[in-house]
């Protein structure tokens, strides 16, 4: 098992380098001019081959790749820009936005905590509630808590988020006046627990209904097919109460393919939720990578691409590794 | 009549038999699925003491497996259809509440499953699933309970047990599974051993020393054993009284001696006859014609009619329009369900069929 | 109009006519040596071996095409990881497979692909190798979907055949697995090997959950079918009866070994093994009164684990014959007897059992 998650990290590595190849490689066959976008306003020919020049745009694409990767690959990082504006990048060094020149990985570190705060309590609440109202309908199968969740859950998964979250943010914040307009001063529970709350709930509402749909979907099928196997015969067999029934043979096996899809779903939500970002003006990975990409901003775009990549692909190694811990089946082969 | 002295129906419509410690009376169960009401039971009835072993032999689907779920309770809250009375030492089963019966399982009646894999949870060990059953019903430490675990899969012939002990079901070959859902059966001692194929995937020797092991069971706790067996060579050694099923009815029951050398129903005949031997060559096995009953149509009047061989020496249409009654042969336990009176069966069955076993 | 005067070749017929059909009487599959040692390990994450379970330990025997093979032996001695082994749905330690000449013993999963079709297995455990989410219609039409078969008459049709074929009513065509008895549940997973008409079926206790009647019709059923086909089974069981019925030879295992292998009556008149006199004698008679008359011998001793198999014959903790030689010495399985008997015993001897 060490040795599988050793080749499994490396894996990861490689991938990471593709990655980011692509997305360097395609941002420049775009007919996207980012040396237009650094001249500013009073632009001519003349300031656009100062610009190329000091930022290196005139080199050899395959050099310019290999000066950004320098900073990744070189425990030390490396020194950005020239004449004045020269600076220092430790590792891992992410280069410079070409909109504000802050440093890349300082606008991440920003950005993450958002997202991060946003992305776990949205999947917190799809887990909880989608998980319990599974169960719940699996249990009453053909009852009307049964119909009802199946119809909620229909109602959930149809609904686009986009709408959703104006029609939120009208009726609580607008209309409503329940909650205050969102602060970014509040995304960090260290605001207090109370703004924190308040900052979040509707973003994780949001965020959560289409998953916390697809999961009480999930969770009811996996746990009607479940409850039909001989082991759950087994342990009623054995005089078991219906609860351990029900918690320790049951739901263990239903859940097991959901803790997969979860790792999966949260890895790549860290990346980024753009639209909820956007709604609720959360200043995260999402929306940094909308403004980077509408400014075409490629050192950003580069960033983000391969932070949210890496959510994803380390998602798959932990739900790989989760999954062996859950199934002795797969743990010797 | 005097046919009517020597032939008494063996219907439950009398008295309840005080002796019996496990009595079935009339059971019906039915499931509605897609494409119609499966019959899987149809007014079955027997009945066992204390101390005794009973083998249920019969077609494949002819509702064995799900009589002893009956038994067990383990229709209850399943859209499974249950009627009649099942009758364990004094208590009514089939009314009985979940959480009552709860008590009974695993405990006073316990069964071992056919297909011991997909019988286990997979994702825990074999010795947990084992200690498991028995601390619903001891109040004892996990200690005490794993030694008797360790003890009881040592019982069962698993090599190494204590080590063993923490397999997954996956980790075991078919055999061992199956002995070791043998184990966990046997875990609290029940009353009512209710075995469903329980050696089917054990070499012969093997399969021995688990059945002298449930003899020794049954010697030490006077327990009752069901054994449900596609083996006749299992239920000639194991059991004292048989019953034949088909398409979930008793078709013929009584001594294992009467069924073994006077069979009179025409199913039993074909069963019978289709046993390979072991001193036999490379030549066809017999088989009975025909496939089995669908249990959603069955077959009108009596069930095996579409197969049987001897329609013929019923006058009439009585094989296809009536069903026949299961009745007593000559007053003693022995009992069929075939039109054809019985003087007539015991003389095709001695001239026709007993010269070809 | 013009008359199409092409023959029109159905799926079937082409991809029947690509494949070499093996020769009866030929070799179709040789094992030589094979090894499979399941490591145990303890630790999730830091994984160290504490030792292996030797399930099966290096064992030698050919399948002549058209023949059956029967394959006994103690449970637990490595009978069923032998028949996925030699189907490669597991990969030996050690050891060479060869089919039709060809090295299987390390193909992966893409290579093993053409052979995929030629070899298949029922197995033991009905239930659980049967995808509890399918209707047995698509479980059975799998195999034509997965190798893009088509049949005259659709997959539909060739599935209800099939499920008649072996004693299914075809009107249970929408069920689902739960839905089905045990018996009938081992029809389904007979039903599924058979769909791609394989050269070579691992039948791995194909009838020991089914009554006796359906049993003789299956048997029956397979003979005909290998009759038809030029079929070769390994067939594993513990019904040494039906064994004999079926086999052409037969071989026993003990102990993740091959300790004695000859002609099916050479096997059940001459054997030599005192372990498979034991297997012989134990067999249970279908007559109440015979079980008095008849002597079984009866197995004492410790029961050998595969993690720490004994030394010299592996059967010497429980055989009443064993002499100090076979502690220090394994016999090898030499001939005795009638040619193509073969047996591993220092002291062999005839002994009537059956
Ligand atoms: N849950 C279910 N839904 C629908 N039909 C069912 C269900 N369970 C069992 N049956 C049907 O009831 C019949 C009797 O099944 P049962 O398992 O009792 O057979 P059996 O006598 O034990 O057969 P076998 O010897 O093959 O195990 C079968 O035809 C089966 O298809
Ligand atoms: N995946 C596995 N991991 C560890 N041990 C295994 C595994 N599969 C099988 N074994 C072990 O290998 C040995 C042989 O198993 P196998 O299933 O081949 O026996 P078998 O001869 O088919 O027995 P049976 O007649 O009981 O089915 C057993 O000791 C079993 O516990
Ligand atoms: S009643 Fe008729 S059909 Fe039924 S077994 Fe007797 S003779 Fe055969
Ligand atoms: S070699 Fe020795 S121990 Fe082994 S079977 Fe022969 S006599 Fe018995
Ligand atoms: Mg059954
Ligand atoms: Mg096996």
């Amino acid at each position: 098992m060490f040795n599988y998650i050793v080749r499994r990290l490396l894996q990861m590595v490689l991938i990471l380098f593709a990655i980011s190849a692509i997305t360097f490689f395609l941002f420049w066959a775009t007919p996207a001019n980012p040396a237009l976008l650094i001249c500013g306003k009073d632009c001519n020919t003349e300031r656009i081959a100062e610009v190329n020049a000091s930022y290196g745009f005139d080199d050899p694409l395959i050099v310019q790749y290999g000066r950004y990767m320098s900073g990744l690959v070189n425990p030390g990082g490396r020194e950005l820009g020239s004449e004045g504006s020269q600076e220092h990048c430790s590792w891992p060094c992410l280069d410079r936005s070409l909109q504000n020149g802050l440093q890349v990985t300082d606008s991440i570190a920003d950005a993450i905590g958002p997202t991060f705060w946003l992305a776990t309590g949205a999947a917190v609440l799809w887990l909880v509630s989608g998980v319990l109202l599974g169960l719940l309908a699996a249990l009453r199968k053909g009852k009307w808590l049964d119909k009802l969740s199946v119809g909620l859950a229909l109602f959930g998964v149809s609904f686009p988020t986009l709408v959703l979250g104006y029609l939120l943010v009208f009726v609580f914040i607008v209309k409503g006046g329940l909650l205050p307009y969102p602060d970014q001063a509040n995304s960090s529970p260290s605001a207090g627990l109370v703004p924190f709350f308040q900052f979040y709930i509707l973003p994780w509402v949001t965020l959560a209904l289409v998953n916390a749909a697809l999961y009480t979907r999930l969770t009811r099928a996996n746990m009607i097919d479940t409850m039909n196997e001989d082991f759950i015969r087994t342990a009623r067999a054995k005089g078991l109460g219906e609860r351990q029934v029900v918690f320790k043979h049951g739901l263990r096996a239903a859940l097991t393919p959901i803790v997969t899809i979860f790792g999966l779903d949260l890895g790549a939500l860290l990346g980024g939720a753009v639209i909820t970002e956007r709604i609720f003006s959360i200043q995260g990975l999402g929306k940094l990578s909308i403004d980077s990409v509408l400014g075409n901003d490629l050192p950003v775009v580069m960033g983000v691409v391969l932070v949210a990549a890496f959510f994803v692909v380390f998602a798959n190694i932990v739900v790989d590794v989760l999954y062996a811990f859950i199934d002795p089946r797969v743990r010797l082969s | 009549m005097s046919t009517t002295a020597s032939t008494e129906p063996v219907q439950p419509s009398g008295a309840r038999d005080a002796s019996a410690f496990l009595e079935v009376r009339d059971l019906h169960v039915r499931f509605p699925t897609d494409d119609g009401l499966v019959r899987a039971v149809n007014g079955l009835s027997f009945s066992l003491q204390p101390g005794e072993t009973l083998g249920i032999v019969g077609e494949s689907g002819s509702g064995k497996s799900v009589t002893s779920l009956a038994i067990m309770g383990l229709h209850k809250g399943s859209r499974a259809q249950v009627e009649g009375e099942i009758w364990l030492d004094g208590d009514e089963l089939v009314s009985m509440r979940v959480e009552e019966m709860r008590r009974l399982r695993g405990n006073k009646v316990s069964m071992i499953f056919q297909d011991p894999l997909s019988a286990m949870h997979p994702f825990y060990k074999i010795g947990d699933q084992l200690v498991e059953a028995y601390l619903v019903h001891n109040d004892v430490s996990k200690a005490v309970a794993k030694k008797r675990a360790v003890d009881m899969l040592d019982r069962v012939g698993i090599p190494s047990p204590a080590s063993r002990y923490h397999d997954y079901p996956h980790q075991f070959s078919g055999g061992m599974r199956q002995r070791a859902m043998i184990a966990m059966a046997l875990m609290c001692d029940p009353r009512l051993l209710i075995a469903d194929e329980p050696t089917t995937a054990l070499d012969v020797t093997v399969q021995a020393q688990i059945l002298d092991l449930m003899n020794d069971l049954q010697k030490e706790f006077n327990s009752a054993i069901i054994i449900i067996t596609h083996d006749l060579g299992v239920v000639a050694q194991m059991a004292q009284k048989l019953v034949v099923m088909y398409g979930g009815r008793v078709v013929e029951a009584g001594d294992v001696r009467d069924i073994f050398y006077r069979p009179e129903h025409p199913y039993a005949w074909g069963l019978l006859g289709s046993i390979p031997r072991i001193t036999g060559g490379g030549d066809r096995l017999k088989s009975i014609k025909g496939s089995p009953p669908s249990l959603i149509n069955l077959p009108t009047g009596c069930p095996f009619h579409p197969r049987c061989d001897f329609r013929d020496k019923v006058p009439g249409d009585a094989c296809v329009t009536d069903v026949p009654e299961l009745l007593q042969i000559g007053g003693t336990p022995h009992a069929a369900r075939c039109h054809i009176p019985s003087p007539e069966r015991q003389r095709l069955f001695t001239e026709q069929i007993k010269p070809a076993l | 109009m013009t008359t199409t005067s092409t023959p029109k070749s159905t799926g079937r017929a082409t991809a029947f006519s690509e494949r070499t059909n093996p020769v009866r009487g030929e070799v179709l599959l040789e094992v030589e040596g094979l090894q499979r040692h399941f490591p145990v390990t303890q630790g999730i994450v830091f994984q160290r071996q504490t030792g292996a379970v030797k399930a099966v330990d290096g064992i030698d025997f050919q399948l002549i095409a058209g023949e059956t093979l029967g394959l006994v032996g103690e449970s637990g001695c490595g009978k069923s990881t032998t028949g996925r082994l030699v189907t490669r749905l597991d990969e030996p330690t050690g050891g060479k497979i060869t089919f039709q000449g060809a090295d299987i013993t390390h193909l992966n999963r893409r290579q093993m692909r053409p052979f995929r079709r030629d070899v298949q297995i029922i197995f033991q455990d009905p239930f659980s190798s049967l995808n509890p989410r399918q209707t047995v219609g698509t479980i059975i039409a799998a195999p034509f979907d997965i190798q893009g078969i088509k049949s005259e008459g659709g997959t539909r049709k060739a599935v209800q055949d099939l499920m008649a074929r072996v004693g299914l009513n075809p009107e249970h065509y929408n069920r689902y697995p739960h839905e089905f008895s045990g018996g009938q549940r081992q029809r389904i997973g007979i039903a599924r090997a058979l769909a791609l008409r394989p050269k070579l079926i691992v039948c791995d206790e194909p009838v020991s959950a089914l009554d006796v009647s359906i049993q003789a019709q299956v048997v029956n059923l397979l003979d005909d079918l290998q009759d038809e086909f030029d079929l070769t089974y390994l067939f594993v069981a513990h019904d040494l009866s039906v064994v004999r019925h079926i086999s052409d030879r037969v071989a026993v295992m003990y102990l993740g070994k091959i300790v004695e292998i000859a002609a099916r009556d050479e096997l059940y008149n001459h054997s030599r093994h005192p372990y498979t006199h034991a297997l012989l004698s134990a067999v249970p008679e279908p007559d109440p009164d015979a079980v008095k008359r008849r002597e079984r011998i009866r197995l004492t001793g410790d029961v050998p684990s595969p993690l720490n198999p004994p030394t010299g014959c592996r059967f010497r903790t429980r055989c009443w014959k064993a002499q100090d030689v076979c502690a220090e010495q394994e016999p090898p399985l030499v001939q005795i007897g009638a040619p193509g008997h073969l047996a591993a015993c220092h002291f062999p001897e005839e002994r009537d059992v059956v």
